[in-house]
């Protein structure tokens, strides 16, 4: 039996590093960077926070481990220590995220210098950097896990995980409404306010006419006073740590703060699939990517023969099919808001006009 | 003409002092003086390559001069940015217009500005400016659907909205019929008599005639002088531009015993998206005779000339060959290659040049071969050829190149053409097809490439001409035809049609009365 309310909270945290993806992407995309190191950023985003995070967990243990007559004594006497009680929370997400966002920032930089400074072909680039950060991830999640001395090949970070994913006060209390629509990670729904604001500074916003302008022609928007390189280099950077961010809530939500290599697999793919998918429109991307998110977990839904495991492959499939089907009707329809910034994919020389 | 004389104890609007502008070892601008006053219209003559574009990008920020000064009402003034230049009330209107097509007229008027964003306000004062002006501007239709004319107005009201008093438009009139360029010049008259400076930058005599009140000429990135438009006439002022004496009159030699070559007849053709772009088009091709086609750009004059190269998939209707004997062969159903072997010749010049016809990252040799690479023995190609043809396209036509292994691409436009419209009439065809052969080119290199086709003309050759200057066109050809929507709109001797008349056929099919204003 198909139980609707389980399965909306499954697609929807399989669509929350999706959303992040395709807002960074599409953020990216609008300034003319066709960023398809996506990936490879969201895998440096999230080795990133769990770095930080990592690092962060071994330090409250010396600190644990170096002051435990104190903090006994400070919990016999009802006065527990200050650090561990208001510190440890508050850096334990702070820091993992400001790690990702700065492990993301700097591919952002790299791309830019790349492709911007040095107009390297943004193709080439893009792909390089997705094989780079998807190795740059297994490598340091590899060194993490020596480092851990798991004998598992994955290395938990649970005490981090415990507040990425507090649940909403009422989430418990509040039946199928809760499970539907409370029972996310605080980063959950920052990705929804993230994707609105997105929508809305793109569509409403003197910055947003720029940056539309210079993805559509920056000739264009040269002439009109407009700095072409710095808004590519913003809106890259910008689209690179909101990526990120799907990396991080990928580990410290979704999978509980544990990390194994290459878990995170082709999702990074989907989200640049996505940004097509909505036509370039970061508020349809709310709906899109959980509508992806419940594709791509179809399969444990369905009724399955164990005989036939491959019917899975196909169900695995449909996201991509579904995002071709797309192409296929935004090609035919041939309306000209809903074709790709008309510059995308190209450098920007000023000499060559 | 220009009544009101620029008084010249007055501090000019624009002053620019020995500017010096180098690209690499190209030096484009030295030491150019150049004197702006408000009120007055100042035509700003040149050469393709003489530095008119590069000295104008100077006044609107994207280029810095090497060395030298501006001066903006006699004070100096520092343009490093296009924002810079709004600020000291300078506005330019580009050869190719800096528009987005997927926004609004209001969107892109107020792209770049740092005010708040707001549409509605905007499209009230794009209003107001448009009521000021005659102009007709809809704030919130989109760029796409706009007409070439409505683009243009779309540019002016942008340089206006950011309050310029100071304007410069570069080939404003190269896409323009004659109506909308009357309509232009009045916009222009009366934004001079509102006290504005402006600059005009423009290849066509008449105009300079007729709307400028001060001329100066630029040669090879030097400044020549400047003088009273009243003072002067056209033949002074591209001896100017030259440097030399230059006959300004194209042939028309009376055609030799012309025979029928093309029959076109109830030709049909549609694009990919069903939008019908020849409607039921009948016409004859002649030998020793050229056909000039006008119209409004867009109204079916590339599709029609590649319908005849069989580039174009033809609805309905005929396209017959016929041969010295009088034979007919229908060339619909062919492919280019056929068609090209019973010597029809196709020379299109699209709007980026390269892309039809030439490989930009090829050199000329390669490029020749293009028309050859079938000959030779084995899976060789045989280079030698070509090499010849491309030593003799370059002697003959004084293409200016390095050499023959320079890419097509880092050559100037003027001898890009030359080499396009050389190897086609190298091929020997029995009709060449020209689309706007002429087009960027400057008036020295205009004038070869009509003497090349009036050659091939007494040689007996079934020429087919696309243009876009109307004067150039009712010139050379023997019978024009007007296109209007696709459609023909009238055909005319060439020797006695008028301008007004072809105009009001451009714009309306069978041409009516309000169109000879």
């Amino acid at each position: 039996m198909f139980n609707i309310v389980s399965f909306i909270p499954k697609a929807v945290v399989q669509g929350i590093p999706l959303l992040y993806g395709s807002t960074g992407e599409i953020v990216t995309q609008k300034s003319g960077n066709l960023n398809l190191g996506i990936p490879g950023v969201m895998y440096v985003g999230a080795i990133s926070g769990v770095i930080g995070a990592f690092n962060f967990e071994q330090a409250v243990k010396s600190y644990e481990a170096a002051n435990a007559a104190e903090i006994a004594a400070a919990a016999a006497s009802n006065s527990p220590d200050a650090f561990l009680t208001y510190g440890v929370p508050f850096l334990s997400v702070l820091i993992p995220m400001l790690s990702c966002l700065l492990g993301s920032l700097l591919m952002g930089l790299l791309y830019c210098f790349l492709t911007v400074t040095l107009k390297a072909n943004q193709n080439v680039t893009g792909l390089a950097m997705t094989t780079f950060g998807v190795g740059f991830g297994n490598f340091f999640g590899a060194s993490l896990i020596k480092l851990s001395g798991a004998d598992v090949p994955s290395i938990a970070l649970t005490n981090t995980s415990k507040y990425f994913s507090v649940k909403l006060p009422f989430a418990e209390s509040a039946g199928w409404f809760g499970k539907i629509f409370l029972s996310y990670g605080p980063l959950a729904y920052l990705s929804i306010i993230i994707a609105i604001v997105a929508a809305l500074v793109i569509k409403k916003t003197r910055v947003g006419l720029h940056l539309r302008a210079v993805g559509e022609s920056p000739a264009t928007a040269d002439s009109a006073g407009i700095n072409v390189t710095m808004y590519k280099y913003g809106a890259t950077c910008i689209g690179c740590m909101i990526a990120g961010l799907g990396g991080l809530y990928y580990v410290m939500d979704y999978a509980t703060g544990v990390w194994s290599n290459d878990a995170f697999g082709d999702r990074g793919w989907l989200a640049i699939a996505l940004v097509i998918f909505t036509i370039w429109k970061p508020d349809m991307s709310i709906f899109a990517s959980i509508l992806f998110g419940g594709l791509y977990i179809l399969y444990l839904f369905l009724p399955m023969n164990i005989d036939h495991m491959e019917y899975q492959q196909l169900y695995k499939m449909i996201p991509y099919v579904v995002t071709l089907i797309v192409l296929v009707i935004t090609s035919i329809r041939n309306k000209r808001e809903n074709q790709p910034p008309a510059s995308l994919g190209l450098p920007y020389f000023r000499e060559e006009r | 003409m220009g009544n009101t004389k620029p008084d010249n104890s007055r501090i000019p609007a624009v002053q620019m002092k020995n500017i010096t502008k180098r690209f690499g070892l190209v030096t484009a601008n030295s030491g150019v003086n150049l004197e702006l006053y408000k009120g007055e219209i100042l035509a700003l003559l040149g050469e393709n390559g003489s530095g008119k574009t590069t000295l104008m990008n100077m006044l609107c920020g994207l280029y810095f001069p090497d060395e030298g000064e501006i001066l903006i009402n006699g004070k100096p003034a520092t343009i490093a940015s296009p924002k810079d230049s709004f600020s000291y009330g300078i506005g330019m209107v580009h050869q190719h217009f800096k528009l987005i097509d997927v926004l609004s007229a209001a969107e892109n008027i107020v792209l770049g500005l740092d005010e708040k964003l707001d549409i509605k306000k905007a499209g009230a004062k794009i209003r107001e400016i448009c009521d000021k002006y005659g102009f007709d501007v809809d704030p919130n239709q989109k760029i796409y659907d706009m007409s070439v004319s409505q683009k243009q107005t779309v540019e002016i009201v942008k340089v206006l909205y950011r309050g310029a008093d100071i304007l410069i438009l570069d080939e404003p009139t190269a896409v323009l019929t004659p109506q909308e360029t009357e309509k232009l010049f009045a916009v222009l008259r009366k934004m001079k008599e509102d006290n504005k400076a402006i600059i005009i930058i423009t290849h066509k005599m008449h105009e300079v005639e007729s709307l400028s009140d001060r001329v100066a000429v630029l040669r090879k990135g030097k400044y020549i002088g400047d003088m009273r438009t009243a003072d002067t006439n056209a033949a002074e002022m591209t001896d100017m531009m030259v440097g030399r004496k230059v006959v300004l009159n194209i042939m028309r030699p009376e055609p030799v015993n012309p025979k029928d070559r093309i029959l076109v007849n109830g030709l049909t053709v549609k694009s990919e998206d069903g939008i019908t772009k020849l409607k039921n088009v009948s016409f004859t091709i002649r030998s020793g005779e050229i056909l000039g086609i006008a119209g409004i750009s867009g109204c079916g004059q590339k599709e029609l000339l590649e319908a005849i190269a069989g580039l174009q998939v033809v609805e309905s209707g005929s396209i017959e060959y016929v041969d010295d004997k009088g034979k007919r062969e229908q060339l619909l159903g062919k492919d280019p290659k056929q068609i090209r072997d019973m010597g029809v010749g196709l020379s299109f010049v699209p709007e980026d040049r390269l892309g039809m016809g030439l490989v930009g990252n090829m050199d000329l040799t390669d490029n020749m071969m293009l028309r050859s690479y079938e000959n030779g023995r084995g899976p060789f190609t045989d280079r030698k050829g070509p090499q010849r043809l491309a030593q003799s396209v370059v002697n003959e036509l004084e293409v200016v190149t390095p050499g023959l292994s320079t890419p097509v691409r880092s050559l100037s436009g003027g001898n890009v053409q030359k080499i396009l419209v050389g190897r086609e009439i190298a091929s020997a065809p029995k009709v060449l097809l020209t689309a706007y052969a002429v087009r960027g080119l400057d008036i020295n290199a205009s004038y070869t490439i009509y003497d090349l086709i009036n050659e091939q003309k007494k040689a007996g050759v079934a020429v087919v001409y696309v243009g876009e200057d109307l004067d150039v066109l009712m010139e050379l050809s023997d019978r024009i035809l007007v296109l209007c929507g696709g459609e023909v709109s009238g055909i005319l001797d060439g020797r006695t049609a008028d301008r007004q008349e072809v105009g009001a056929l451009m714009t309306k099919v069978g041409g009516n009365s309000d169109g000879k204003n």
